[in-house]
């Protein structure tokens, strides 16, 4: 690792217009058992590969260079032998079936996700992760960093001068080391695909569909990596920021996230005053509702509607409120309800009432959302 | 032959001579005239989809979103994959064969010729309604060519025309594939056997059936997709009691012989092409044969390795990935043949041979690269990343792509009974090679490193690769102007051709006149 970022100092000050490029070019060995002996297999198929290339592509330079009419040759006439054919059909066989029969370990090893120690799941979203703890009693959203959303749109911001530009999330997944995590894949709408290339771990997360993988982490560290199934206009906007603890930092972010979700839950019975709501509210809008309804509110004509005028937003709240918590089927409008909290609904509402362009003037409570679900 | 008879044959020939004017176009038969259609068609698409690609390749110039924003960014992706396969390389290959199947077994046209104009002209408006697409509301198709639901039941005014239009393409296909096998099994020339059949004729044969086999499962699937959006079934969706993943079993069904579609007659025009230029027959003509017939049979049993993180049993996994790494025993036999008809022969370098040469290369590099997607625990860490893309480009440009263009460099004398400029040829050839690789080997190393394909923004330590990779397409994208340049050039005029073309051809076709006449083979030649 030292040696890793002396490595990119070093080409940070002799190249500064690759400032924070990088030029990796193979796949990267990982952090967990399974992922080193995936590495091995990948490296293996490739030298097979280049043991092929160099005996066909040597006999056909070969050819090139000395079989060609400018050099007088006569051509051969010869055009079949069955001998040299089933050798060449022969050979490749075994050669496949000396890569197939580790492959076939590995992958009866990947697939045993049995005897886990604990248990996380994950649930896609247009566009973020949901994780929930069913034996700590822990969820939370996973959403893309705001630093990387800015960079992305806005000119004046290099990308390069973003920690982890596309890779860092609000919220990240938390695991112990050592311990034997079963991963469980679901998914809210459309498909994704869960990947974090270190732990070698890559599984669709399908609607209606639950699938499992696993990882054991032996390394304490921060791994990152993205949605790999094509699921819409922000597909690579949803990164996966992972960090592996040891227990006892575990255990200690097991107790801090469930003390915030305890006051978290104090705070839906708080009655707020309009310019909190608005202020939270303009949070939750730019988490949640921007990537959509766009920044100013002006939405994608045709796709998505805009906030600035829209008669929902203008109309009475009850409409409102409802399309929030229950969605709009056959558009990609979520049911809200299963993903914020009253008071964030509230705060929302509020926001996009009395801001983007809007002036209505109406206070939303979470006690008035809680009252609709 | 006496005079009278002479009279005879000019009567016919102006008899049956093509109509004047556009009207020839539009009315034709004739298997020459529907296969300069189909090709002048799949050139133009050629740009049409090029362009799109730049589009892409531009906004992935540097990190950050530039140019495009990501919902068309994904219009773009999914539209250059269906403009690619259906309306570029499917109908080269279609055009090939329509020129070069009757003059290859003897046959004065395709057995079935008002079919064959229906199956071309069902082709400009498929394409229009597909292009179309990309001015209604809410943009062009965006969930990608594979069309997986839930994702594309989000497209907006676009779906429908999406399904229609494919359903359109597919009727085209199974007409031209009807008539292929049609002409192969009743119009070749008496002594002409099945083994006796140039390997072109062989292959294309095969893909037919393949053809045949598939499109209508594509059918199926898309029709699904569509009584799901509008009529409240739930084929795919998992609320109603369906199965989002089926549509992936059914539509790889299609997909995985749709892959050798695009390759098998490519296999066929370079078997062609090398003897040729090693002035040697291919070797292990028969190996070739079987080895492209067990290519297919093969195609139709290893769908769902295109989908192995969708959580398959194990049990599958494992027999999906025996199957699939078994493709590469027919695959190696082709390339071993091919090497070895080069071995000892008396070669020239002319532009088409160089193409051969090029395609067995870079279609081999696109193979080592399959080989190693087929190993099921491997390919958890290279799917749905540019490893993928960087595969399945190299098998489709220097590989299908290259092979269209040896193709025309190869036949055009033939065609148009003018000689192309070399020179232009060979530089053309230099500029695609190196600007392909320029383009797509980088695409290993980003994919590698842990970069997901179909996005349009990624993480800085990807810029260096990408920025070369897009320089590579800006030039592999340039140089295609030159190769219509020759094409057009060569239509036109130029140094006459002789009948035979090339010293060391052999076949049919180079028995007729450049360019041959109006009726291939008025009477059947008889082979021996």
């Amino acid at each position: 690792m030292k040696k890793r970022i002396a490595g990119s100092l070093l080409t940070t000050l002799l190249t500064p217009l690759a400032a924070h490029a990088d030029w990796e070019v193979n796949m990267t060995q990982g952090v967990t058992d399974l992922s080193k002996e995936v590495y091995g297999l990948h490296m293996a198929a490739f030298w097979i590969c280049v043991a092929i290339g160099v005996v066909v592509f040597g006999a056909m330079i070969w050819s090139i260079i000395y079989h060609r009419k400018d050099r007088g040759v006569k051509p051969a006439t010869f055009h079949e032998s069955t001998t040299i054919e089933i050798l060449w059909t022969i050979v490749p066989v075994i050669i496949l079936i000396s890569l197939a029969i580790p492959a076939a370990q590995a992958l009866v090893k990947i697939e045993d996700s049995s005897n886990a120690d604990m248990t996380i799941k994950v649930t896609g979203y247009q566009w973020k992760w949901q994780y929930e703890y069913p034996e700590e009693d822990i969820n939370f959203f996973s959403n893309l960093a705001q630093s990387s959303r800015d960079a992305a749109t806005d000119p004046t911001i290099d990308p390069a001068s973003v920690d982890n530009y596309l890779l860092e999330v609000d919220n990240p997944v938390v695991i112990p080391v050592g311990k034997k995590v079963r991963f469980l894949f679901t998914s809210n709408d459309v498909i994704h695909a869960w990947w974090v290339p270190d732990l070698a771990v890559k599984k669709d997360a399908i609607p209606g569909f639950v699938n499992d993988m696993w990882a054991q982490v032996n390394t304490p560290g921060t791994y990152r990596g993205q949605c790999t199934e094509l699921c819409g206009k922000d597909h690579g906007f949803m990164p996966i920021t992972l960090i592996a603890k040891e227990q006892a930092d575990y255990d200690a972010w097991v107790a801090e996230k469930q003390a915030a979700a305890k006051k978290e839950k104090e705070m839906q019975t708080v009655t707020m005053t309009k310019d909190e709501l608005i202020v939270r509210g303009k949070k939750v809008y730019t988490t949640n509702c921007i990537a959509c309804h766009g920044a100013t509110g002006a939405g994608v004509p045709g796709v998505f509607p805009a906030m600035t005028g829209s008669p929902i937003v203008l109309g009475p709240v009850e409409p409102h409120i409802d399309i929030l918590l229950n969605g709009r089927s056959g558009t990609a409008m979520q049911a809200f309800g299963k993903q914020l909290s009253d008071l964030d609904i509230a705060a929302v509402i509020t926001y996009t009432r009395n801001s983007l362009g809007n002036d209505v003037g109406t206070v939303v409570q979470a006690a008035d959302v809680a009252a609709q679900r | 032959m006496n005079a009278q008879a002479v009279d005879h044959a000019d009567h016919d020939d102006h008899h049956h001579g093509p109509a004047k004017g556009w009207m020839r176009w539009l009315t034709t038969t004739n298997h020459k005239d529907i296969g300069t259609l189909y090709l002048w068609f799949s050139l133009a698409m050629f740009f049409v989809g090029g362009a799109m690609a730049l589009v892409i390749r531009a906004e992935l110039f540097q990190p950050g979103l530039q140019l495009v924003a990501p919902g068309f960014f994904n219009q773009m992706t999914t539209m250059h994959a269906l403009v690619m396969i259906f309306l570029a390389l499917m109908p080269a290959f279609v055009g090939l064969a329509n020129w070069l199947l009757p003059m290859m077994i003897g046959a004065p046209d395709m057995a079935l010729p008002r079919m064959n104009n229906w199956s071309f002209w069902i082709l400009p408006f498929a394409s229009a309604m597909l292009l179309a697409t990309l001015f209604v509301d809410g943009g062009a198709p965006a969930g990608g060519w594979t069309m997986y639901p839930p994702l594309v039941l989000q497209t907006g005014a676009a779906f429908p025309m999406l399904i229609f239009a494919v359903h359109l393409l597919g009727i085209s296909s199974i007409m031209g594939s009807i008539n292929i096998i049609a002409t192969i099994m009743n119009m070749r020339a008496p002594g002409m056997t099945y083994m006796k059949m140039p390997l072109f004729v062989w292959t294309w044969f095969i893909t037919a059936y393949l053809l045949i086999a598939t499109m209508p499962v594509l059918a199926g699937a898309v029709t699904m997709l569509l009584t799901d959006k509008y009529f409240a079934t739930s084929f795919f969706s998992a609320a109603g009691g369906g199965d989002p993943v089926m549509f992936q079993h059914i539509f790889w069904f299609f997909g995985h012989p749709e892959v050798y579609i695009l390759i098998l007659p490519a296999f066929g025009i370079v078997s062609q092409i090398i003897p040729t230029f090693a002035r040697k027959p291919l070797f292990g003509y028969s190996s070739m044969v079987y080895a492209t017939a067990s290519i297919a049979f093969l195609s139709f049993i290893v769908w769902a390795h295109h989908m192995f993180t969708v959580g398959l049993p194990v049990e599958a996994e494992l027999f999906f990935m025996f199957a699939t790494m078994l493709i590469a025993v027919p695959t190696g036999v082709k390339v071993f043949n091919w090497v070895s008809t080069m071995w000892q022969g008396a070669m020239t370098f002319e532009t088409p041979m160089l193409f051969a040469i090029g395609f067995v290369i870079m279609f081999t590099i696109g193979g080592f690269s399959g080989l190693m997607l087929a190993l099921t625990p491997v390919d958890f860490q290279y799917h749905d990343t540019y490893f993928v893309v960087a595969h399945f480009h190299y098998v489709l440009v220097p590989g299908a792509i290259f092979s269209v263009m040896a193709a025309a460099y190869y036949w055009i004398p033939k065609w148009t009974g003018n000689m192309y400029d070399e020179k232009l040829g060979r530089f053309h050839f230099w500029m695609s090679t190196i600007f392909v690789n320029i383009l797509f080997f980088p695409q290993h190393f980003v994919g590698l490193a842990g970069m997901p394909r179909r996005i349009p923004d990624y993480a800085v330590q990807f810029a260096d690769f990408n920025a070369i990779s897009t320089i590579g397409a800006f030039g592999f994208g340039l140089s295609q102007l030159l190769f219509a340049y020759i094409m057009i050039k060569t239509a036109i005029g130029g140094k006459k051709a002789t009948s035979e073309v090339w010293e060391g051809a052999e076949g049919l076709e180079w028995t007729l006149s450049s360019p041959p006449p109006y009726h291939s083979f008025s009477t059947q030649p008889i082979i021996k």
